[in-house]
């Protein structure tokens, strides 16, 4: 399979990679996928309970290039974006940054499900009376 | 037109230098791409196409001529292709029947048989481990009517002769078990599944296309009735292959499934693919000569990648048996990396993996999975597939790289960071199960 530029650049070099303290209240934990499935994601948002702003994104992928790169870019996106903003983001709009051939649009979904789940995650800590619905697709 | 060998461009390690990819080199010295993918199929050995060429040309003829010496010097070509054929398993020239390949012999045996013999039965026994050309044969059969049994590997990879025993009943009319694994190198026990088949009076077919020309394999020593054999995994070209098929002790016989001019005893039509066949001949002829020599060497390259490799990386799991493996085949997996991305990671080595995002269906190889392999660890795997023309720097280029890629994509993997924090993966709720 050839893979774009854009994913090879976010394969060799991904950007936000680690972990946060999940048992923070500022912090959201999405995880998505299965390792039966040969995907898992784990994307972290870390947001200002004053603002609502992400402020920090960080993810760990076990997945194909795609996948790697899908989540690399979406703790891009995040950051600085509201968490309402953040839910905004669609997959179809990651398979066009990146380019994914249609075997890769599931690598792609799989990364928006990780940011609902993360900001669903976040919503919940903040006690919000109506969390975010998470539809995995 | 020349046949000196020297027109043939020689790399420096002995690979024909027909590279589509642009050269570079290692810091080891090692020529990249690395091809290690030696399953999949061989480079040609110079050696055979230098004797393939004049075929082209020169002696043009159809082997099917028999009054001009055009067709005369086609004919010598093929009967001394079949005759090196017969040489290297312990057959006659007359039981070789030269095919495209391995999928059409394995189509002409499973189909063949199964017409010819079904006043006698309608039952067919295989194992789950087959390559497709004999699986999804076996699936054709059973639209047709006919029963098949798939039987199960144990966790090796091996089957299980007493069950093999058990499926045998008085309409089974065939056993088609392959001799080695295309995957995971894994080598059934031939002799023993011979001798049971020929005890019960049922044809015994193998699948021998990785096995040939890598380690021993004689008709006769093994009971095997009918073998299929490809040119394009033993150094040959590809689009050319055999089907052995036993004349006597006992007699086999087969319904053709290409009619036609009756070439190759009725039992394969069509013009014969000439230079392909002496490509075929010549490539038996080199193994026959150099096989056991080999087949050490490979297997000392193939156990210096795996000490490497497991000599650095923890979790890390041999697919299948290491005893009744072919020696240029070691297959293994990464636990918590998937093998695509590894892939991608050693982009200048040529391997396959057995992860369901390298494939069409996006399902995890079903090989592994028959040995037991959780999907996880299937979607990990890595198959190398060492060859002929690999040199002992490769091995050290292509650990290096798979163990620095997997060090790395361990630092970006979840569930690496869960393991390590003590987490069961198998307890944990997954949201897309
Ligand atoms: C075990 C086995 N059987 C059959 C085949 C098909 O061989 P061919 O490519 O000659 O049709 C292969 C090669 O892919 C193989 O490994
Ligand atoms: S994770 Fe399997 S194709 Fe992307």
């Amino acid at each position: 399979m050839a893979y774009s530029d854009k994913v090879l650049d976010h394969y060799s070099n991904p950007r936000n990679v680690g972990s946060m303290d999940k048992s923070s209240n500022e912090v959201g934990t999405g995880l998505v996928g299965a390792p039966e499935c040969g995907d898992v994601m784990k994307l972290q948002i870390k947001v200002n309970p004053q603002t609502n702003i992400i402020e920090d994104a960080k993810f760990k992928t076990f997945g194909c290039g795609s996948a790697i790169a899908s989540s690399s870019l979406a703790t891009e996106w995040v950051k600085g974006k509201t968490v309402d903003e953040a839910l905004q983001i669609k997959n179809t709009e990651i398979v066009k940054e990146l380019a994914l051939p249609p075997v890769k649009i599931h690598c792609s979904v799989l990364a928006e499900d990780a940011i609902r789940a993360a900001i669903h995650d976040w919503k919940a800590k903040q006690g919000a009376a109506k969390p975010v619905a998470v539809e995995t697709k | 037109m020349s046949t000196d060998v020297k027109t043939i461009p020689q790399g420096t390690n002995g690979h024909p230098e027909v590279r589509t990819q642009e050269q570079r080199t290692a810091a080891n010295g090692v020529k990249l791409p690395v091809y290690m993918d030696n399953h999949a199929t061989t480079p040609m050995d110079p050696r055979v196409l230098e004797e393939m060429l004049p075929y082209f040309m020169e002696k043009f003829g159809n082997a099917a001529s028999r009054n001009h010496s055009f067709g005369w010097a086609g004919e010598e070509g093929v009967e001394s292709a079949r005759e090196r054929v017969a040489k290297l398993i312990g057959a006659t020239p007359k039981e070789i029947i030269f095919t495209s390949g391995a999928t059409e012999s394995d189509n002409l045996a499973i189909k063949g048989v199964a017409e010819m013999y079904k006043e006698k039965g309608n039952h067919v026994i295989t194992a789950v481990t087959e390559h497709k050309a004999v699986l999804d044969t076996c699936k054709r059969l059973e639209k047709y009517g006919y029963r098949v049994t798939y039987l199960p590997v144990q966790k090796d990879g091996l089957i299980d002769l007493e069950e093999l025993g058990r499926a045998l009943d008085d309409k089974t009319i065939l056993v088609t078990i392959m001799a080695a694994n295309n995957e995971i190198g894994v080598v059934q026990p031939i002799a023993e599944i011979g001798k049971l088949c020929r005890a019960r009076g049922v044809i015994f077919h193998t699948d021998a296309t990785q096995a040939v020309g890598k380690i021993p394999i004689d008709v006769n020593k093994m009971s095997i009735d009918l073998m299929s054999i490809s040119a394009h995994k033993m150094y040959g070209p590809k689009g050319v292959g055999a089907l052995y098929v036993r004349r006597k002790n006992p007699r086999v016989q087969i319904s053709a499934i290409i009619d036609g001019g009756g070439h190759e005893r009725g039992m394969r039509s069509g013009t014969l693919n000439v230079p392909g066949i002496v490509g075929l001949g010549k490539a038996c002829a080199i193994a026959w000569e150099e096989m056991a020599k080999e087949s050490c060497t490979l297997a000392g390259l193939r156990n210096r990648l795996r000490d490497r490799i497991m000599g650095r990386l923890d979790e890390v799991y041999i697919n299948g048996s290491m005893e009744h493996r072919l020696p240029g085949n070691l297959n293994i997996s990464f636990a918590y990396v998937e093998g695509e991305s590894l892939l991608m990671g050693i982009n200048d080595i040529a391997v396959s993996s057995g992860s369901a995002c390298t494939s069409a269906t996006l399902e995890p190889s079903y090989v592994l999975k028959a040995l037991g392999t959780g999907d996880d660890l299937a979607h990990s795997s890595i198959r190398f597939g060492i060859g002929r023309f690999n040199t002992e720097a490769e091995v050290d280029y292509v650990a290096d790289r798979v163990i620095e890629t997997v060090e790395r994509l361990r630092e970006l993997s979840p569930l690496y960071e869960m393991a390590k924090e003590g987490v069961d993966l198998k307890s944990v709720k997954w949201a897309a199960e």
